[in-house]
């Protein structure tokens, strides 16, 4: 019997790389996607790394792809905004041996900066995209993208959704198939995309997309199930199974697994079986646009908008009218949004620039969270990189005086990934711009990776680590300083000098993050009670381990670190 | 068999997946279909933060919505509170009686809601309310908390106790195995009080 495992979505998709004989993967963490490459690294078959940003890591994969091996490249959805530049010309050179991409979009932004569909990037690169619904087709849709890669010469798309990504469900394992690497012949026609070559190769891409589509007509992973054929169902990934679960035998069913490029006939087949017809989809109306184009009347957006998550109580409600019953106190909860952890070495900078009262320019990663109160210290976050190079503008718009009262707040990982460049520029063009680097010795949101700054490889062995110092100075930052964020008098101090300097400076932050497991924590502070006097300064740094209780602050002894944060602040020395 | 859903709510860092994981393990071993839908990223940093385990024959969604549990397992009160809307008519609630004051609360902008198990128990659900903290901690760490509530819970589903020693050794790792099955004990002795 073949062995079951209950898997998440991602390390079936792993499992999927593995059976597959791929040999390279390189990736960007991102969530939901970080552990599809977490999970193949863990296979000694595969070689497998963090590269510093998805342009790269898609990059590196089409090289090994080239090179004739199979080889896969992950990110989130905006990550593959990143990686599009290789990608839209990727479909142009074709590959050598199969190329597999996941991009994992977050509907409902459990953890992301903006809700986009990355279907529009399988239509606009014309390149083939499969969408999975639960964790044992993310295995077998890999193996089947890889067959298709090599069939159709592209780089084909396995997109997932948080929902798929991140939840378990049983797969059955197979063994690993070694995939017979494709030999590396020069073709320049096929591999130099310059204009006179690249012309050529865009009528390929034409052609393929044509015959991509024929073949949609009978993929095996466009499947339809006929029951009461009143209502028919269009759909694909996790909307199937909230249709499924909602509807169950009362509809009939076209599940999409291949969403791009879609199929036409099979559609207008289904169609004329059944009644009603609803698209459910999640995010952008792309197979509703698609039926209307093709003349075929079905009904989706207008009922299920495009915000959010779809479930099957949305389904229920929508198509069936049935609301759910519940049970409730009847009061609203107090929110619980998320907050830096106790001991966080973000905390006592946000605190400093809180009190210097200063504009904070802010990126992507766990210190996006000064942005929330008590802190509230960060105006703008927008991508990754985005806190240097816009400071720069800022800086450029309103001159000398701004420089003064303004900074970036960047991560190691995220200034390796696309913060250097804006550093370039703030060098280059000239903005007195004060960039803090928060080196926290690893990527922290997306649960802990290895970058380019830690020492470290995605496998665990150790790795050339870039040197922040020497780095910022070589692209003409003078001013480079180093401070620990728990002592923040003198982090203060410091950012307070850099904001008067005439130059561009850069800051570190350097404390590594309280969770890693080589951070050794002080003991847990303690209040006396007798010297407490209730003035609520040490809740002012917003420490998920410092609440009030009998008007006196109280430690929870279960989350505190001993950084020292709060005693810096008690001005009766009552914490100790 | 019809689908049953679970919810595991609590704070982002209490060790809900661990138990998720090993509810997980718990239904398959028995043969059933099984999709367990986690939370990670943001949420994770101290938010609230909800799993959802559902087996049966064929489980087709991984999410479990208002009025659909048959279990909440929950890790603090205040989060009791906030998903009791998804509890199914006639459903169970186990839960710590930990109070973890979320920022607002913190930083006054809002109040702990007082008396929230009592007042839970009064609309006529069935609450089984333990202090799964001060158990874990006679276990040995206060983090086994969450292997305490799969004891509590392993009373209330109908599973032998061998099934769920079974999924604690698949799940925990050996160095921490004998402290999490003293923590599953303690759970698993409150409901005989």
């Amino acid at each position: 019997m073949p062995m079951k495992k209950l898997m998440l979505g991602n390390e079936a998709f792993a499992r999927g790389l593995y059976e597959s004989g791929c040999e390279f993967v390189s990736s960007y963490p991102g969530t939901p996607s970080t552990e599809v490459t977490e999970f193949a690294a863990k296979y000694d078959e595969i070689y497998a790394e963090w590269a510093p940003n998805e342009k790269v890591a898609m990059e590196a994969a089409l090289g090994a792809s080239i090179a004739g091996k199979r080889s896969f490249c992950g990110m989130k959805h905006v990550g593959l905004n990143v990686a599009a530049d290789p990608l839209y010309t990727a479909g142009y050179t074709g590959v050598g041996g199969g190329m597999v991409i996941c991009v994992a979009d977050d509907p409902g932004l459990h953890s992301s900066q903006n809700e986009q569909d990355s279907r529009h990037h399988a239509i606009a690169s014309k390149v083939l995209m499969l969408e999975p619904s639960d964790s044992l087709e993310c295995k077998n849709y890999v193996k089947k993208a890889f067959e298709l890669s090599e069939r159709f010469d592209t780089p084909v798309i396995v997109r997932l959704s948080t929902r798929i990504a991140h939840s378990q469900s049983i797969v059955e394992l197979e063994e690993r198939e070694e995939y017979i690497s494709q030999p590396y012949e020069k073709n320049a026609a096929k591999y130099v995309m310059m204009p006179a070559f690249a012309k050529k190769r865009h009528t390929v891409v034409e052609q393929r997309l044509k015959a991509a589509a024929e073949y949609a007509e009978e993929c095996p992973l466009n499947t339809v199930e006929y029951n009461d054929t009143d209502i028919g169902i269009i759909t694909a990934g996790n909307c199937y199974l909230y249709a499924k679960e909602a509807l169950g035998d009362n509809a009939s069913y076209l599940k999409l697994g291949m969403v791009n490029p879609l199929p036409v006939k099979l559609i207008k087949d289904f169609a004329a079986k059944c009644g009603r017809l609803y698209v459910i989809e999640e995010l952008d109306d792309i197979i509703e646009t698609h039926c209307l184009k093709h003349g075929i009347n079905v009904q989706g957006k207008e009922l299920f908008g495009f915000e959010g998550e779809i479930s099957q109580a949305i389904v229920r409600e929508k198509l069936l009218g049935i609301r759910p019953q519940t049970i409730s106190l009847d009061e609203i909860a107090p929110a619980r949004p998320p907050v830096m952890c106790a001991g966080c070495p973000h905390r006592g900078l946000f605190y400093c620039l809180q009190q210097l009262g200063v504009f904070v320019s802010g990126d992507i990663g766990c210190y996006t969270l000064g942005a929330a109160a008590p802190l509230s210290a960060m105006d703008t976050t927008i991508c990754m990189g985005a806190s240097v190079s816009a400071l720069h503008g800022y800086n450029k718009a309103l001159g000398r005086e701004a420089e003064k009262k303004s900074v970036a707040v960047i991560g190691d990982s995220t200034f390796m990934h696309s913060g250097i460049t804006g550093l370039v520029n703030i060098a280059y063009n000239a903005t007195n711009s004060t960039v803090i680097i928060l080196d926290n010795s690893i990527t922290g949101m997306t649960g802990h990776q290895q970058n380019p700054t830690t020492g470290m490889n995605l496998k665990g062995d150790p790795a050339a680590a870039v040197d922040l110092e020497a780095l910022c100075r070589a692209v003409g930052i003078n001013s480079v300083r180093v401070v620990d964020p728990y002592k923040m008098a003198e982090t203060k101090a410091v950012i307070a000098e850099e904001l008067e300097k005439e130059e561009p400076s850069v800051i570190i932050s350097r404390r590594p993050c309280a969770l890693l497991k080589y951070v050794k924590h002080s003991a847990p502070l303690k209040v006396d009670e007798k010297k407490c006097v209730g003035c609520k300064q040490c809740l002012k740094i917003g420490c998920p381990a410092i609440s009030m209780s009998g008007g006196k602050s109280v430690i929870d002894h279960t989350q505190c670190v001993g950084c020292g944060i709060c005693k810096e602040l008690c001005r009766p020395a009552a914490i100790g | 068999m019809e689908t049953r859903s679970i919810m595991i709510v609590g704070v982002g860092g209490q060790g809900t997946l661990l138990a998720s994981r090993i509810l997980g393990n718990v239904f398959m071993s028995q043969g059933y279909d099984v999709k367990v839908s986690e939370v990670h990223g943001m949420s994770q940093r101290g938010g609230s933060v909800v799993t959802y385990v559902k087996y049966g024959d064929k489980v087709y969604s991984p999410v479990v919505e208002k009025g659909e549990a048959d279990v909440i397992i929950s890790f603090e009160q205040l989060e009791t509170e906030r998903w009791l809307p998804y509890l199914k008519k006639g459903g169970k609630i186990v839960t710590s009686d930990q109070r973890l004051d979320p920022m607002p609360v913190i930083t006054g902008a809002a109040q702990y809601p007082e008396d929230i198990i009592n007042r839970i128990s009064a609309l006529g659900v069935d609450v089984t309310a333990v202090d799964a903290l001060g158990l874990a901690e006679q276990a040995g760490s206060a983090k086994a908390a969450n292997v305490v509530l799969m004891g509590v819970v392993s009373k209330k589903l109908p599973f032998e106790e061998s099934v769920w020693q079974a999924a604690l050794d698949k799940c925990v790792p050996q160095k921490f195995i004998e402290l999490n099955k003293k923590a599953f004990e303690l759970g698993r002795g409150t409901a005989d009080e």
